[in-house]
């Protein structure tokens, strides 16, 4: 076995064909790839060496779908048998007749009464098939139609970034700015609250995305909330360090991001 | 021997004009970038993937890459005519050629790829530029790709061979010039791009593209100091 060259540091930005490493003692993740001695990133991203791994994390690119995730869509179509929603995606999801509402829907029914096109809708992933046709379920805890608020689109690589380590850098925009917020997987987020606190809460998430490659970030959007809000944020959040995956887990750290 | 034993730039023989590449340019875009050598310069912008039209150009197996070539009427010495003609109709087909071995689209059944490539302005070596410029922006765009496209073109004048040919050495008349545009997979030397229009021999043709391998190389490692500059 030939000794092992690292070339790059942990999160470095990394680019496609950039090389990483040679020899055998290092191995590919995602993002990465063998050709013969030498590791290449494949992608633009964030390397992350987890032992012996590398691997990069994607620092752009669309939304794809995926089982479980919980996405803000918008009806853009009503069909026979359901809904079309728009999820920020290179595919368009379906939400189907059982899974709209908990209430009985009669045969023959006018489906704008429960969503109008152009509206917004809180829905979790139930299906993506091989051919990325993906299925979508409104009825469960904190799924609904939206009202009010506003909506903004951010980078879907960023939305770990930006609810934080169990919620903690949502949650600190929450308390200094009273908003309603609710963060799609995809990059559509929800906000509802009074409209300076609205303005407030989008610089700050902008702030989040276009500094999520960096360190000591959770201290920099507090001093801007602190000084935009004029009030003091005494809860100290858990700084999530960059690269590490911050997805919410299971229905308490969900149920934390997306109700009230 | 030949005729042509100076450059009338100036330059060396295996020396390109200064090129300057950035990245994220436009903001719309999903992904883009800037990429000037000498005095052409091309903008190119990356859509997707998103939902492929018309319908029957989808493929059920992969994602498609479309590109598009443009150059814009006031770029180029005489006015140019807006709108798809014969000529950039063909450089959008050879771009798309140049640059479909290095993506990977698998995960996008049936979505497609746009690549838009502006030239708002020209001295030769178009093409190229818009080669380069579109693996920057699709690089931006976080598209899985094993390596960048580096493309250059490079000249025969009168049996001299010189890289990156520019407009002047281009429309030396009373010398043969030949126009040889390459582009390369730097980390496995695939080409990926070679036309030639003009004059030349077989052997002053292999000695071109072994000339221009280095300078591809180098092209590249702009190409991704470009990405990389944007996330400083």
């Amino acid at each position: 076995m030939t000794e092992g060259n690292l070339f790059v540091k942990d999160k470095d930005v990394v680019v496609p064909g950039e090389v990483l490493a040679s020899g055998m003692s290092y191995l590919p993740g995602n993002g990465t790839y063998r050709i013969h001695d030498n590791i290449m990133a494949n992608r633009l991203g964030l390397l992350v060496i987890d032992g012996k791994v590398l691997k990069s994390l994607p620092l752009a690119g669309r939304y794809l779908p995926k089982v479980y995730d919980i996405v803000i869509g918008k009806v853009i179509d009503i069909l026979m048998s359901g809904w079309r929603l728009e999820i920020n995606s290179p595919y368009s999801a379906v939400l189907p007749l059982k899974d709209a509402s908990f209430a009985y829907i009669p045969k023959g029914a006018d489906l704008t009464k429960y969503f109008e096109l152009e509206d917004y809708v809180v829905s979790k992933i139930t299906n993506v098939t091989s051919q990325n046709l993906v299925d979508v379920t409104c009825k469960g805890p904190g799924l609904f139609k939206l009202r009010g608020g506003r909506i903004i689109h951010v980078n879907t690589h960023k939305v770990p970034r930006i609810i934080g380590k169990k919620g903690s850098m949502v949650s600190m925009i929450k308390r200094a700015t009273d908003c309603k917020i609710i963060v799609g997987q995809n990059g559509t987020a929800w906000i509802s609250g009074e409209p300076e606190m609205e303005v407030i809460t989008v610089n700050a998430i902008k702030m989040i995305e276009e500094q999520s490659h960096t360190s000591g970030l959770t201290d920099k959007v507090k001093d801007y909330l602190e000084k935009a809000t004029g009030r003091k944020i005494e809860f100290i959040a858990e700084v999530a360090e960059i690269g590490e995956e911050v997805r919410p887990e299971g229905s308490d750290a969900r149920n934390e991001n997306y109700t009230e | 021997m030949s005729k042509y034993t100076k450059r009338e730039n100036g330059r060396g023989f295996n020396e390109t004009r200064p090129i300057e590449a950035k990245a994220g340019v436009i903001k719309k875009a999903d992904g883009s970038a800037y990429f000037r050598i000498g005095k052409t310069t091309a903008y190119a912008a990356v859509y997707g993937p998103r939902e492929m039209h018309p319908k029957h150009m989808q493929d059920p197996k992969t994602g498609r890459l479309r590109c598009n070539y443009n150059m814009m009427p006031f770029s180029a010495e005489e006015r140019v005519r807006p709108g798809p003609s014969r000529r950039s109709k063909e450089i959008s087909m050879v771009t798309e050629k140049a640059i479909l071995p290095v993506v990977n689209l698998v995960d996008y059944p049936n979505a497609v790829v746009d690549v838009f490539i502006e030239l708002t302005e020209t001295d030769a070596g178009s093409r190229c530029a818009g080669i380069c410029a579109a693996s920057i922006a699709l690089a931006d765009a976080g598209i899985t790709m094993k390596d960048m496209v580096a493309a250059v073109s490079c000249g025969v004048v009168d049996h001299q061979i010189l890289v990156d040919i520019d407009g002047p050495e281009e429309h030396l008349h009373d010398l043969d010039v030949a126009d040889i545009p390459v582009a390369m997979v730097p980390s496995t030397e695939e080409i990926t791009l070679l036309q030639m229009d003009g004059k030349v021999t077989k052997e002053e043709l292999l000695k071109a593209i072994e000339n221009v391998k280095p300078v591809l190389k180098h092209i590249a490692e702009i190409q991704r100091k470009a990405l990389k500059d944007r996330y400083k």
